[in-house]
């Protein structure tokens, strides 16, 4: 036990020390992959909770993503600070997630699966059409990037350690409600949705709570990442997002707390490391996760805790 | 009629099928109940029109002199019906500790106060009497799939006493159980009663296992209830051999 927390404390520290210290040496390309990564590993936390701890299908994670970076696009643009398209963001993520959630009470699985694609449709839709808000295909350019606390983040150094910072707060508030009965109710909704309605827990207001919840953390996500990119457009929040998020959950480990962090780290590098295979590269990474998929049901959390089982001579 | 538990009348028809007939019964403080009868007579049907998992066609319930028909299953839990299923239903990747601590915890306070954790606190001393109670303590950071079917069986009724309920279902407890377990369940659920003051309604086909726990036994059959009294009473009811044995 006190081994394993060593190499736990080890990991964690040289983790830490990749994340503070090697942007310093990266140029501008390096240091937006870093946050982009940052920001699909808040979006894939999200989607995690609805999806790996309380067991709701999601397929329109992308989607709230897409809310969140307009409410946050159209708020700065107009003078706003982040701060207030951050609110309005997670209001809008909460208030539409919960909604969502509804299906979730008639429907499981893959029926709750294409309600929750064509969710993601529909908003996409609106997006597009409804151009006297959004802007339509034209999207929203010249978004601006805050002060935090008095520092500009207009440098891409800045913007990167105020995705960071954005990110262990979010890390902190989930790992804190996981760890509270919030997260105890949403893994007996996982684990047996009618015994635990037998047993006193409202299976009903806590499949809409993880749907809200993770909902608006996507929408928080998606408010740093307008201001990461500082144009959008509704191109990249169509489902081809919200499956890159569900697979980010799936190879990392679902229902495992540092699985969205491995996963979205995946999807962000493996594309560049895959570069010199040019148009191989879909088909690699198709080939990767269908493998994690057939040998590694817990993901690539699941992988390290069984290699760690195995040092300890502890494995089957 | 001034029971715990008042069912009056109850029916559910599927279709052109009446399962369960315009069963009334009551169940007094304190009391075992056994509801015997032959496959398909009804029983599980009635559990589930009086727990909430399904819609009653006609027929009233009961609880503490308080209207609950159809009411959801969480809500009846939380006014303290307890209840076990058919078949072992627990959460097999949490350890047996939170399995107890996922029972007893929307018992107490309010959603607010559970974001902030604050019943665990108090359901940890309920916790370890539980585990000390069902010979589980050594298994407490087990995760729960990992358990014996024996030790599942006792974790599933565990939970359902959890919260402190005043009544508790039990369907088929002693199904699957083998027999050195069962001399097991069936001291642990006789303390609970005799100790606790704990009130039961169980379903069950072990006949040695009815007869010895319950204070009364209710047959159906095809529905209704056919013959009701003390194990020693039914089991001379012509009735009920016929229900048995004929047909």
């Amino acid at each position: 036990m006190t081994g394993r927390r060593l190499a736990a404390v080890a990991a964690g520290l040289l983790v830490a020390a990749l994340l503070l210290l090697l942007p310093l040496t990266l140029r501008p390309y390096g240091l937006y992959l870093m946050s982009l990564w940052a920001v699909l590993t808040i979006a894939a936390m999200g989607l995690n909770l609805t999806l790996g701890y309380a067991g709701q299908v999601s397929l329109a994670q992308g989607a709230f993503v897409g809310i969140g970076a307009y409410a946050a696009a159209l708020l700065t643009t107009a003078g706003w600070p982040l701060g207030a398209g951050l609110l309005l963001g997670v209001g809008l993520g909460l208030l539409v997630g919960w909604l969502l959630g509804y299906p979730a009470l008639r429907v499981q699985h893959h029926y709750l699966a294409f309600v929750t694609l064509g969710a993601n449709t529909l908003v996409f839709l609106v997006l597009r059409n409804e151009d006297w808000l959004t802007g339509g295909v034209y999207g929203i350019a010249a978004i601006p990037r805050p002060t935090v606390l008095g520092y500009p983040t207009d440098h891409p150094l800045a913007f990167y350690y105020f995705c960071l910072g954005v990110l262990l707060l979010v890390g902190l508030g989930l790992g804190l409600l996981l760890r509270s009965p919030w997260g105890r109710a949403f893994e007996a909704l996982r684990e047996n949705p009618v015994r635990a309605e037998s047993l006193g827990i409202d299976t009903r207001r806590y499949t809409l709570l993880a749907f809200a919840i993770g909902s608006a953390v996507g929408s928080l996500a998606g408010a740093i990442y307008a201001p990461l990119v500082q144009y959008i457009d509704p191109s990249p929040f169509a489902l081809g997002l919200s499956l890159a998020l569900l697979l980010m959950v799936v190879v990392g480990g679902a229902g495992r707390f540092f699985g969205p962090g491995l996963g979205a780290a995946i999807a962000v590098l493996l594309p560049e490391w895959l570069r010199f295979s040019e148009g191989l590269y879909l088909i690699l990474y198709a080939v990767l996760v269908i493998l994690v998929l057939v040998f590694l049901p817990s993901g690539l959390v699941g992988l390290a805790d069984r290699l760690s089982a195995r040092a300890r001579g502890e494995g089957r | 009629m001034n029971g715990l538990l008042e069912v009056s009348g109850l029916t559910r028809r599927f279709g052109g099928i009446l399962a369960v007939d315009s069963v009334s019964f009551a169940v007094a403080p304190g009391e075992i109940l056994g509801i015997i009868g032959p496959n398909g007579s009804g029983k599980s049907t009635l559990f589930n029109c009086i727990l909430g998992q399904l819609r009653p066609t006609a027929g009233r319930v009961r609880f503490a002199g308080r209207e609950v028909t159809g009411l959801r299953p969480s809500l009846l839990s939380r006014l303290g019906i307890g209840r076990t299923f058919q078949l072992l239903q627990i959460f097999p990747k949490l350890k047996v500790r939170e399995n107890l601590l996922a029972a007893g915890q929307e018992h107490r306070g309010s959603m607010l106060s559970r974001l902030f954790g604050a019943p665990d606190a108090g359901l940890a001393g309920a916790v370890e009497e539980m585990l000390a109670f069902f010979r589980l303590a050594h298994l407490a950071e087990t995760p729960a799939g990992s358990l014996s079917y024996g030790q599942q069986k006792l974790l599933d009724i565990a939970m359902a006493f959890m919260a402190g309920p005043r009544l508790v279902f039990l369907d088929e407890p002693a199904g699957g159980v083998n027999p050195a377990m069962l001399a097991e369940l069936e001291a642990r659920l006789r303390a609970l009663n005799r100790e606790r003051g704990a009130t039961f309604v169980l379903i069950e086909h072990n006949m040695e296992f009815v007869m010895g726990l319950c204070d009364r036994v209710l047959v159906m059959a095809e529905g209704r209830v056919i013959a009701e009294g003390t194990p020693r009473e039914v089991r001379a009811d012509a009735r009920v051999i016929e229900a048995y044995l004929g047909g």
